[in-house]
């Protein structure tokens, strides 16, 4: 058994660049060393909007792109022993499952082992009403929401257990994110499950590699300031972790991307709150006695990752159909253009306020303050800066019905007749709004389940 | 040169770099100087009071800040600056990830022989 492991990383959410797989298995296959490959697709509510296709269609609500995600590196992975973990279920994993065993038969690969682990998906079996809200949610009101979906973040082990059982793909649906890269580690290792000190160098490693490009260059990117080669082309990242707990990061060879102490430095810190205590199901990982060093281009090395018991309850999170929203959007141009921009947005507040339409609405100034806006507008209001050479006017409203956040919306086209001389380029659009609240769940009221069998034998 | 032990105001974009992170309603943003020397010049000016400001027309509510200092990094989390965050905000940014350049707008003073070439 090899002192060391390689985890490549293909995929940081759905909707990733759909050609990042094939030079990280070329570089893992040129490397010669045991290895994996792990995609990451599911953001907070993509699985809402997956359980909502799979209402309409049995066999769908897994990741759209996922054959086309396969395709290019599924025999060079199963020839080299490389195993592929994702999330790509979402919704629906035996459904993912059947895809995968199909697009295998096609590629001439019937022996093809599939693993499906199931369990997350925690709506028909638990009472979200009986269990205490996570903190950072607790001021929701969500009386008047449906819900659509709810699934807790299940930790390696199940998918340890799919690999233990010859899975070459292993197809789960919600997972934390840092366990999908923290399995074949535990595999490969025979790391037992309360060893935390390790589990929390696979952590890290989970954590820097599961948003892709963001490791490489990816957000990171600030021309003139931080730039990194050949931006079209980032190369995704690929992590060396050794049987002693050694960890360094890299990336897939002759690609574009960087990976210095300044992209992972941003990275480590992505959505951490304490850095004493990221919580995953697996571990808690303490990063405050990290240090790192580059060992070369492309090359940084981590050390001090510390690791504590794993949390007694696992997270749920819960996706609802709430209210509809409703956009629109003006343009206005040249001389005059910020009294016109502002004259527009308090018109548009004004009707939408005089037909009753929206619980709350927004006016943005696009080219003068939006992003870092308030809901108020406080920034676009006290502008007084240069006269900017072209604004577009954005409207939001939050409605209860699909019909009211239309009729706002529309608010912006009547702009082109009743508004301010040279308003033009309207745009409108309603869409349903996915509210998220996440709960805490013991974890013996979440037991998964892991089903391993050839290509050829998935129908 | 006497010229460079002067102290110069400047954005902190041009000493530091930064990424924006949401967790429900709260933003988490990175900070780092890209000379380890400015560090503690950074956690002198770079307060919890004066980053909450930056979110206060959004009813931001609390900052806290982390230090890192092994690897020169702050770790500020926001609380109630998403205005409902993904979950709820009418803005176009509803994961909050373009505030990491709210942050880096603000200014600090630091001596001129610091300052890198500029970009």
């Amino acid at each position: 058994m090899s002192d060391l492991f390689l985890v490549g990383n293909a995929s940081g959410f759905s909707g990733d660049r759909i050609d990042a797989a094939p030079p990280v298995v070329r570089t893992l296959v040129r490397r010669g060393l045991p290895a994996a490959l792990f995609f990451e697709c599911l953001a907070e509510r993509t699985i809402a909007l997956a359980q909502i296709e799979k209402r309409r269609d049995p066999d769908a609500g897994y990741e759209p792109m996922l054959e086309r995600l396969l395709e290019p590196i599924l025999a060079d992975c199963a020839r080299a022993g490389i195993p592929i973990l994702g999330n790509f279920g979402a919704a629906n994993p035996m459904a993912a499952a059947r895809c995968v065993a199909r697009l295998a038969r096609r590629l001439g690969l019937p022996e093809l082992r599939i693993g499906v682990v199931t369990g997350d998906d925690v709506s028909g079996s638990v009472d979200l009403n009986a269990l205490p809200v996570h903190e950072a949610d607790a001021g929701l009101d969500m009386s008047a929401w449906t819900l659509v979906s709810a699934n807790a973040y299940i930790g390696a082990a199940p998918l340890a257990r799919a690999l233990a059982q010859g899975a070459q793909v292993v197809v789960a649906g919600r997972t934390s994110d840092p366990s999908l890269a923290i399995a074949p580690l535990m595999h490969h290792f025979g790391w037992p499950e309360d060893d935390w000190r390790n589990l929390a160098v696979g952590a890290a490693c989970g954590h820097l590699l599961e948003c892709g490009s963001q490791l490489t260059g990816g957000v990171f990117w600030d021309p003139g300031f931080k730039d990194i080669p050949d931006p079209a082309n980032i190369g995704f990242p690929i992590a060396e972790v050794g049987r002693d707990g050694s960890l360094l990061v890299t990336k897939a060879e002759d690609t574009g991307g960087l990976v210095d102490l300044r992209s992972v430095k941003e990275q480590l810190l992505y959505e951490l709150h304490d850095p004493a205590a990221y919580l995953t199901p697996d571990v808690v990982m303490d990063i405050t006695g990290v240090t790192m060093e580059q060992a070369g281009k492309d090359r940084v090395a981590l050390r001090g990752v510390q690791g504590h018991a794993r949390p007694e309850r696992l997270k749920v999170t819960a996706c609802y159909e709430g209210s509809w929203l409703g956009e629109g959007e003006v343009s206005v141009a040249g001389p005059n253009a910020l009294a016109r921009a502002r004259a527009t947005a308090d018109v548009l507040l004004q009707r939408v306020k005089q037909r009753g339409l929206a619980r709350r609405a927004r006016a943005d100034l696009i080219g003068v303050s939006a992003v870092h806006d308030s809901d108020d507008g406080a920034l676009w209001r006290s502008y007084d800066g240069p006269e900017p050479p072209d604004i577009r006017i954005r409207l939001a409203v939050e409605a209860t019905t699909r019909d009211d956040a239309d009729q706002a919306s529309r608010e912006v086209l009547a702009m082109l007749c009743c508004g301010t001389a040279g308003t033009s380029g309207a745009r409108w659009r309603v869409t349903p709004r996915i509210l998220t609240r996440s709960f805490l769940v013991p974890r013996e009221m979440v037991p998964t389940e892991v089903t391993v069998r050839e290509a050829r034998l998935w129908n | 040169m006497e010229l460079n032990n002067t102290m110069v105001e400047v954005p902190l974009h041009r000493v530091a770099h930064s990424r924006a992170g949401d967790k429900g309603n709260r933003v988490n943003l990175s900070l780092m100087p890209y000379d380890p020397v400015l560090y503690p010049l950074l956690a002198e000016q770079v307060t919890e009071e004066r980053v909450l400001a930056l979110f206060r027309h959004r009813g931001a509510t609390r900052c806290r800040r982390y230090d890192l200092p092994l690897i020169h990094a702050f770790n500020f989390i926001v609380d109630d600056a998403l205005e409902g965050g993904v979950n709820g905000a009418l803005n176009l940014d509803g994961h909050g990830k373009s505030h990491s350049f709210r942050l880096l707008g603000m200014t600090v003073r630091v001596p001129a022989a610091s300052l890198p070439a500029a970009g």
